[in-house]
């Protein structure tokens, strides 16, 4: 604990002050107190001046520690730099980097306190900064919870300044010219008289010289490329089919392996009759890896043909077998035993709801276990070699999938070698080290030469962590047209501890997924509770895009829209006079007015409002639906939110739209249910989103404000799945409680 | 056995149920096309065999009867085709994992319709499945690429 407080003090005494044209930064030193992990491997002629920048004779690279899963956070996080150290875009190259405490991700707990965020008092804060000083001891590289742009927005600043300051510095000393004389431009330093100086000619003396003790960073208002678009690094390669995936590596002697392991997860083998998988044209060897077995072939068909011919006997599951009895236990967890939190508490519930003359309203909500189901299958790439282990995967967790695979190979950590590549998605599913440690598995029984695997899709379907089911009962009352009592009781099994639990950490205390976007909503209703209770768990879970918002906002905010419309209010309007929080309330007008709330609609047309704050997000959505004859058409979503500052318009958009998409999909049309113990959907003919020609128009607009700067990437999810419900009972009267809504009502 | 991939003649043995995209992807290592599910269900594995688009997972090698083209052949980035350029300039990626195939489609699409309507954009794009919901971006790219090959 002493430890712990010391750096905490300085944190806090150390910090940046704003001065004019700029931001002061200078807590350099405490910020980079771990060793340059560029400095291991750097080949002759290379320079490091910082964790993110390298500069060769012949380019620069930027380092972006963070997994780029589609999010487009390598030229994000490039752009901080470049943006400092005054590099043209493009005139560069980005890399992931090694594995590195040096990265450690500073954002990743702060989302994990029991503080709305809409809370920014003096605790608040400072519990939220120790949460930076937990991250940092235990070196959390993670890539997850919309951080990286946060955790990125002044560290890849202040790395881009400190290093064009060390190149101005041996500018000068090369000149004579005093550093105040030289400006900087594209990458090269700029002397009075015009002269270029290249900073991949002055990398060598500026890598000698001292790390300046503070640096100043640009004002906003003289920024080149953040908030401006710019076009992302990987979007030439990824048109023309020039990218390169995990999945599509290629290496001299490389062999092709798949896994079969038992569906029913954590279930372990009876038995393996592999005799004709043996046989198969092409099959090098069947090896043994955890829960079942791999096939190492010459080729990726040949592998899973042969893997389809084993005839395993798998053992049961340890948990309820079908998704009756997994009800069953969520249902039977509303009991004072399993409560987990009541963070939100206020008035007296009980007396309310007894209020004389109330409307009184009760009502059970259900949301399904969900797959990630990423299009790049879980794909991996290994090495065993003299006791060394080289893996290339993409990981949103490069720190422990080193420590996982290190223990499959029985290695020390410091044996292992990890390449973090980009991949064909994640949406979480990268925060598991399963096909890590199976990859390891493989090449330690297949030494000396690359082993890839690749996961069939029903392998990754059959074998997700996936986002847990929930259940909520709620209760309201109203009374002279507004609402006098709000409480909603929320069972689920706890995301976090599942998921650390598979890399043997126990996480303390009340899980916050359970009720996150639900215990935190800025709303001042008089009696207004939400509790908590943690499921046992069943089928292991994991986070999935916005974790446990993506589903408590269907839970929480469709039941709010019942209990406006009992009070006989206007959904919007209601919202916003309860709504007490100013940032919030500022999407909720922002999208009243994008759709023109309240203008007359159609015959058989309806509007659903939907507000969540999730990940120090408000977002408010609202959706249009036609009642048509096929079915449910979703014609529009207009959507406002704050995320403080948007530093790319384009990729904001991009992922906005996508998670609109990704939330309007899966509540339309997903779920995985489990039958003998296993998810019974394979593919994606039984585990689909919507397809293009059921996806809406959705306008987008960030509302400008002085907030923190946030990510945008899982914030869209929570308020599409209310909207849509909210907007089919304003169309339909049909009230859904249950996700997929098309188990209740058809759609076009 | 034989096959012609993006103008180049190829020479190979293999059983000829084996599926295209894996002869492609591990054999010849053309690996534009991609592997999401295997059963012609998200397009990912896109190609085109004569200028049709095929899904390259479902289609035995052995049955293959004409010149194969990848998304590496349709357009290089220094020659790139109009469906490429439009999802360029809109930065229609994620991911990018779906996008050879749905370029591909695109692309297929197009050659047989030079006066796509809206609806005809969404119909002929619904087979190709993208995680990221890129859809929107998709949706224009299309339209744009239609409107510069002269057609809309």
């Amino acid at each position: 604990m002493g430890r712990i407080r010391t750096i905490a003090r300085r944190t806090f005494l150390i910090g940046s002050a704003a001065a004019a044209g700029g931001l002061i930064v200078g807590w350099i030193a405490w910020k980079w107190p771990i060793a340059n992990p560029l400095l291991k491997d750097l080949e002759a002629g290379d320079v490091t001046l910082n964790p993110y920048v390298r500069i060769s004779p012949t380019g620069i690279s930027i380092i972006a520690p963070r997994a780029d899963v589609g999010q487009g956070i390598h030229s994000m996080l490039a752009a901080m730099v470049a943006e400092e150290l005054d590099v043209a875009w493009g005139g560069f190259t980005v890399e992931h980097g090694p594995p590195s405490a040096a990265y450690y991700n500073e954002a990743i707990l702060a989302e994990g306190v029991p503080f709305a965020a809409t809370n920014d008092g003096f605790v608040a804060r400072r519990v939220r900064g120790l949460t930076k000083v937990v991250t940092k001891l235990v070196g959390m590289q993670v890539t997850g919870g919309s951080t990286s742009v946060p955790d990125g927005f002044e560290k890849m600043r202040v790395a881009g300044a400190v290093a064009r300051q060390m190149l101005l510095a041996a500018a000068a000393k090369q000149t004579g010219v005093a550093v105040g004389s030289l400006r900087t431009e594209a990458g090269a330093v700029i002397t009075p008289d015009g002269t270029r100086l290249e900073y991949t000619a002055l990398a060598a003396a500026a890598a000698v010289s001292s790390t300046p003790s503070n640096v100043t960073l640009k004002d906003p208002s003289e920024w080149k490329l953040l908030g401006k678009p710019h076009q992302r690094l990987d979007i030439e390669a990824k048109s023309t089919g020039r990218f390169e995936y995990g999945i599509d590596m290629r290496m001299p002697g490389m062999v092709y392996a798949t896994v079969r392991t038992n569906p029913r997860i954590g279930g372990g083998m009876t038995s393996m009759d592999d005799a004709a998988a043996k046989a198969s044209k092409g099959v090098i060897k069947v090896v043994p890896v955890k829960g079942g077995v791999g096939v190492v072939a010459d080729n990726t068909w040949r592998a899973f043909q042969a893997a389809a011919q084993l005839k395993p006997q798998w053992g049961a599951a340890p948990y309820p077998a079908t998704s009756q009895e997994i009800w069953d236990v969520v249902a039977a967890s509303f009991v004072k035993d399993r409560q987990d939190s009541r963070f939100k508490d206020e008035g007296d519930i009980e007396a309310a709801l007894a209020t004389d003359g109330a409307t009184k309203l009760d009502a059970e909500y259900r949301i399904p276990f969900l797959a990630h189901a990423p299009l790049e299958p879980m794909t991996s790439v290994a090495r065993f070699a003299d006791g060394k282990l080289e893996v290339w995967a993409s990981t949103q967790m490069p720190r422990f999938a080193v420590g996982m695979a290190a223990k499959a190979a029985g290695i020390e950590p410091e044996a292992v070698t990890l390449h973090t590549l980009p991949s064909g998605g994640s949406f979480g599913r990268r925060l598991e080290t399963d096909y890590i440690e199976q990859v390891t598995q493989l090449a330690v029984a297949h030494p000396g030469v690359p082993v890839k695997l690749t996961w069939t899709r029903e392998e990754d379907m059959t074998h997700d962590f996936p986002r847990p089911l929930g259940m909520s009962r709620a209760r309201g009352a109203v009374k002279d047209g507004k609402i006098v009592a709000y409480a909603l009781d929320i069972a689920a099994p706890a995301v976090a501890s599942s998921q650390m639990g598979r890399l043997g950490l126990s996480v303390p205390g009340p899980d916050i997924a359970i009720v996150a976007g639900a215990w935190d909503q800025p709303y001042g209703i008089p009696n207004y509770r939400v509790t908590g209770y943690r499921v046992p768990e069943t089928v292991p879970v994991s986070s999935w895009r916005s974790v446990g918002a993506s589903g408590n906002g269907f839970l929480h905010d469709c039941f709010l829209d019942e209990l406006i419309v009992a009070a006989g209010a206007d959904p919007l309007r209601e919202r916003i006079r309860l709504c007490t929080h100013d940032a919030s309330r500022r999407v909720l007008e922002a999208v009243g007015e994008m759709s023109g709330w309240g203008t007359p609609l159609p015959a058989g047309r309806g509007r659903g409002v939907a507000f969540v704050i999730a990940f120090g997000v408000p977002v408010a959505e609202v959706v249009e639906v036609t009642n048509a004859p096929a079915g449910i058409t979703i014609d529009r979503v207009f959507l406002a939110c704050d995320v403080g500052r948007v530093l790319d318009p384009v990729n904001f958009e991009n992922q906005v739209q996508g998670g609109v998409i990704w939330g309007l999909g899966h509540a339309v049309n997903a779920e995985l249910t489990y039958a003998d113990g296993m998810a019974q959907q394979t593919n994606f003919h039984q585990f689909d989103g919507i397809r293009l020609r059921q996806v809406p128009e959705i306008i987008v607009q960030a509302v400008k404000s002085g907030s923190r700067i946030h990510g945008i990437g899982e914030p869209p999810v929570p308020p599409a799945a209310p909207a849509l419900a909210n907007a089919i009972f304003a169309a339909t009267g049909q009230r859904i409680r249950e996700l997929p809504l098309r188990k209740h009502i058809n759609f076009a | 056995m034989r096959l012609t991939v993006n103008g180049q003649p190829h020479e190979f043995d293999v059983e000829p149920e084996m599926p295209l995209l894996w002869v492609l992807r591990d054999e010849l290592g053309v690996t534009g096309p991609k592997f999401g599910c295997g059963m012609a269900l998200c397009g990912a594995c896109t190609v085109h065999i004569d200028g049709k688009a095929v899904r390259s997972c479902q289609m035995p090698v052995g049955s293959v009867k004409g010149a194969v083209k990848t998304i590496e052949g349709l357009g290089t980035p220094e020659a790139l085709h109009a469906v490429q350029r439009a999802w360029i300039e809109l930065q229609v990626a994620q991911c990018g994992y779906c996008q050879s195939g749905q370029i591909m489609t695109a692309a297929a699409f197009l050659a047989q319709h030079r006066h796509p309507t809206d609806e005809q954009i969404d119909m002929a794009m619904t087979a190709n499945l993208c995680r990221c919901g890129t859809y929107p971006r998709i949706r224009a790219a299309v339209r744009r690429a239609a409107d510069s090959l002269g057609g809309r």
